[in-house]
């Protein structure tokens, strides 16, 4: 298969260990000693691990910006009667006489939204780790199309540099909510965000879609078409298998969020009525007939659900290999993970509208759609329980990584379950945008897929830069993140189910929602606290890319491919033939074999005393 | 001050932590186990797992049931009431669930903690224990997805032919309200006739319409169901009341609809509460701009008696406008003459045509 294909780095994908190394192999190593410049080893390059970095260091920028955009509106949260004259530096215009602006409020918190979601968690998150870690871990040279995965990252680049730009507007940047539900997002006569900043979201969130579907489709024929000798599906490691339906998810997803846009935009600037209508606004009715907000919302959801598990697959995938490895175990039930990856990415189209059940939307399609929703905690759930499995009697070693994995777990299960009581048709009419969802999903999408994200950069780091992180400081970002997210929303649930609405500049007009004055400032000092609790990363992370102890090839001892390379692996990833697969990605700790790992990449012929009866050669 | 202290602790807590850590470096570079791949950190990571367990859950359990009378918005109607009992009691199977996964995590990671002398266990799966915990789940939830749907249907069915009805309608920043007079009928509206005093884009050629009238609240009777038609004039707002846990989005060109069943008036409850000023509250859950925040509207949940004596009081809003009907008199019969004229006039312009 992969030998057809006419990209020459490419051809070397069938070509196993056992080979003797042809002229073709000479002639890679050769090219690897070509002297880059600077731009086009750095900048504009093709390579899919220097890709990958330029998406990580990225992603951090918008972690960074989103995490401090949330402190700001916590800020005003916990402490709605204090003056805010200190950040009129900052703030500039938007502090007014020592008080917030309340659109400049809904403002940070659509962008945090939009940060966090897309920049961050969708391209920070898998732009990251499918580029590092698919050609690394099914043994190719590089990604099926080196330029297009170029592409993909510079689109992203430009995307976030509108979005950036649209935050110093004179309107200020958009102020609808990350989910910028019309009529409000059409009519800069409702918000001034709706005006240009609604624009240059749109125009930054179109860059940002071809993005990922650059991406996406290269991911998706890396894995079908690049697998090295032996690598087939049942193969694979948990990560891949998650990186390969995170892409296909998003394929099939984002153009729908992309047709959202589109007709937004010529509601917006053309006069078409998709989703307006019987407007009167502004002292003016508007022509706008028969179009229907709630449309939108369909085309947003069928987009934003499978959203969330494009945020959360990459980490669960990354969890589970991470566990495996340091756990010293196999992950318990790899069919069954591989199973639940799938019925997720499969349901996760048909539940959508469970965002919608008191939009007006017809009672018998809530039905439904609460049905559909409360069988993907099924998959959801095996998931949980092979993940303990996994840990039940292994032998386990507490890296950084390894922690943020447990923790991982933990937040998964700790947000997932409210998810029951929200699928729940019945229950969402009292907890519909309420603090409750807030809490939730910031648990089980946000903080879990964070916390994928420490754990991977904290497990990846080594083949990234060739050094360690420190663990000490590791351990640190850990208890300090762990510690701050659970105080943080766990709390959250309980203002939540007293009924407090989200997007609220302040609560202090409504008697119903007066009690909880101070455990919104425990929250909001929480937040921070656990905000500035990631400088101890930041440091960390750009520390020991300089200066951290120098990484062996598998300092962790894992079986994937990826620790069979060099160091720092070149530019083709291995200076030889690129090793061919004989086993499992999960040989940890079999009996009766010497270390208590085996990599991919050994045969069996080479380990038969701890084979087993199947286990045989099949070339 | 509280959150100043809890601070203080938490900085406190971090110099502890470093100083542990320097500490522990210093004496496994003494013992010479620092050049050990596995040291002694892992044992701390170990036990911090349990103490995380111990303590995170302990403080979890207290400040849940110190802030649970707070979190629990008295109820007043009789939908409510049921949901309430709903959430409390898959609250308490999650709750379940919740404590044995993570006492499982936490337990794991501390009892198989790294031990040089042992070996995991090589266990790739089980077919019998994956389909055991598959099937748990999912029975459970078809419990739950029934119970839901028992009461979702009942909820959103239709109203009692007997409801009292009244429309809400949303608009930037603030709600407006409507009732259908003495005909129980609401009269025709347009948007396209909303201006100042129109509030609603009454269009008045609607005999319906003659005796509706505007309230500054919404006055509803006890033990009554009520339907409430929902609008919006410009953006999505939405109906949120949350004593009553009734929750709709105003759409604007698609009016929704919300029907409950009000158990207890304004004064029982504020006798109940022990606070003379409580008020019954319509908060708009939906982002619409600026003033979101401040979309309040007061419900008053009245005797029957007291309701009925209410709504006889209320005046009409052509009564209280009558240059308003007045110029929907002049237009209807300007447009009669016009087409009456139209009628006369037509075969003749025909025919010079």
């Amino acid at each position: 298969m992969a030998a057809n294909l006419p990209v020459h780095s490419q051809v070397q994908g069938d070509i196993g260990a056992t080979e003797p190394r042809t002229e073709h192999d000479e002639h890679l190593h050769h090219d690897e000693h070509h002297e880059q410049s600077f731009i086009s080893k750095y900048i504009f390059s093709t390579d899919h691990k220097i890709i990958a970095k330029q998406f990580l260091i990225t992603g951090i920028f918008w972690a960074i910006m989103g995490g401090a955009l949330s402190s700001l509106f916590r800020i005003q949260l916990g402490w709605p009667e204090a003056t805010m004259d200190w950040l009129q530096p900052v703030l500039g215009k938007w502090v007014e006489g020592g008080k917030l602006n309340p659109e400049f409020y809904l403002a940070l918190v659509t962008m945090h939204g939009t940060i966090m979601v897309f920049f961050v968690l969708t391209a920070g998150l898998s732009g990251t780790f499918s580029n590092f870690l698919i050609p690394l871990q099914v043994g190719a040279r590089d990604m099926a199309s080196g330029f297009m995965n170029m592409l993909s990252y510079w689109f992203f680049f430009v995307s976030g540099l509108v979005m950036f730009l649209s935050l110093f507007l004179e309107t200020g940047p958009a102020a609808a909510g990350w989910t910028i539900y019309p009529p409000l997002s059409a009519l800069p006569q409702a918000i001034p965000g709706s005006g240009a900043g609604m624009t240059m979201w749109l125009v930054s969130m179109a860059l940002f879609i071809i993005s990922q579907l650059l991406g996406g489709v290269n991911y998706i024929t890396t894995v079908i078409n690049l697998r090295t000798r032996g690598m087939s599906m049942s193969k694979l490691p948990l990560t891949i298998w998650a990186f390969f339906l995170t892409a296909v998810l998003g394929l099939l997803s984002f153009p729908v969020l992309f047709s959202a846009a589109l007709l937004l935009i010529f509601d917006r600037s053309f006069g078409t009525s998709f989703f307006l209508s019987d407007i009167y606004i502004a002292g003016q009715a508007l022509n706008n007939t028969g179009g229907s907000p709630i449309l939108f919302q369909h085309l947003f959801w069928f987009l934003g659900h499978p959203e969330v598990y494009i945020v959360i697959m990459p980490a669960m995938g990354m969890v589970s290999e991470i566990l495996a490895t340091n756990a010293r175990k196999p992950i318990f039930g790899y069919r069954a993970m591989i199973g639940s990856l799938l019925g997720i990415s499969v349901l996760a189209f048909v539940v959508w509208a469970h965002h919608m059940f008191v939009t007006g939307m017809n009672p018998f399609l809530g039905s439904v759609f609460m049905f559909l929703t409360l069988i993907i905690a099924v998959p959801s759930g095996v998931k949980v329980f092979n993940w303990l499995a996994t840990l039940w009697r292994g032998n386990i070693r507490f890296t950084s990584a390894m922690l943020f994995s447990i923790g991982f777990v933990s937040l998964f299960i700790a947000g997932g379950l409210t998810g029951i009581v929200l699928g729940n048709a019945a229950l969402d009419i009292q907890m519909h945008n309420t603090y409750f969802v807030v809490a939730h999903f910031h648990l089980v999408m946000g903080s879990s897929a964070f916390f994928g994200l420490f754990a991977g950069v904290y497990h990846w780091f080594p083949k990234m830069f060739g050094r360690m992180m420190d663990e000490k400081l590791g351990y640190i970002h850990f208890w300090l993140t762990f510690i701050g997210v659970y105080l943080v929303f766990m709390p959250m649930h309980y203002v939540g189910i007293a009924g407090f609405p989200r997007r609220y500049y302040a609560w202090t007009g409504f008697d119903s929602f007066s009690q909880f004055a101070d455990l919104n400032k425990f929250i909001s000092a929480a937040a921070i606290f656990a905000f500035l609790g990631q400088f101890v990363f930041i440091f960390n992370f750009f520390y020991s890319i300089f200066r951290g102890r120098r990484a062996t090839e598998n300092p962790w001892r894992s079986s994937t491919l990826e620790w069979t390379t060099p160091v720092v692996p070149g530019h083709g990833n291995w200076p030889g033939a690129i090793p061919a697969v004989y086993r499992w990605p999960y040989d940890y700790s079999k009996p009766g074999a010497a270390e208590d790992f085996i990599p991919q990449n050994v045969p069996f012929s080479e380990t038969k005393s701890s084979n087993m009866p199947n286990e045989r050669e099949q070339d | 001050m509280i959150a100043l202290s809890i601070l203080l602790v938490l900085v406190l807590l971090l110099v502890v932590f470093g100083l542990l850590f320097r500490l522990q470096i210093l004496t496994s570079i003494f013992s010479g186990s620092f050049t050990r791949d596995i040291g002694l950190s892992n044992r701390a990571n170990a036990i911090l797992m349990l103490v995380f367990m111990v303590i995170g859950g302990g403080a979890f359990a207290w400040s849940f049931a110190d802030n649970f009378d707070k979190m629990n918005p008295p109820i007043a109607s009789i939908h409510g009431h049921a949901l309430e009992r709903m959430f409390w009691t898959t609250m308490i199977i999650l709750g379940i669930a919740f404590a044995i996964t993570q006492v499982m995590l936490f337990v794991f990671s501390y009892r198989y903690q790294h031990k040089d002398n042992r070996r995991a266990f090589f266990f790739s799966h089980n077919n019998k224990i994956e389909v055991i915990w598959t099937l748990i789940p999912a029975i459970v939830m078809a419990s739950l997805v029934f119970a839901g749907w028992k009461q979702w249907t009942k909820i959103t069915g239709p109203a009692p032919k007997d409801s009292v009805v009244l429309e809400v309608m949303g608009k930037q920043f603030n709600w407006l309200v409507r009732y259908p007079g003495r005909d129980q009928k609401l009269g025709v509206v347009n948007y396209r006739l909303i201006d100042a005093t129109n509030e609603f884009g009454f269009d008045l050629n609607d005999k319906n319409g003659l005796d509706d009238f505007v309230a500054g609240e919404v006055h509803v009777p006890k033990g009554h169901p009520v339907l409430l038609r929902i609008r919006s004039r410009d953006v999505l707002h939405a109906v949120y009341m949350p004593h009553f846990r009734v929750q709709m989005y105003a759409v604007p060109g698609m009016p929704t609809k919300f029907w409950f069943t009000p158990t207890k008036t304004t004064d029982e409850m504020r006798a109940q509460l022990g606070n003379p000023k409580f008020n019954y509250e319509l908060a708009c859950n939906q982002i619409c701009g600026r003033g979101h925040f401040a979309m309040k509207l007061n419900i008053v949940v009245d005797e029957p008696d007291d309701y009925v004596a209410w709504f006889a009081q209320q005046k009409s809003f052509a009564e209280q406008n009558p240059d308003v009907l007045a110029s929907f008199k002049e237009k209807s019969d300007k447009l009669v003459t016009k087409e009456a004229a139209a009628a006369v006039v037509t075969p003749a312009t025909k025919a010079s045509l």
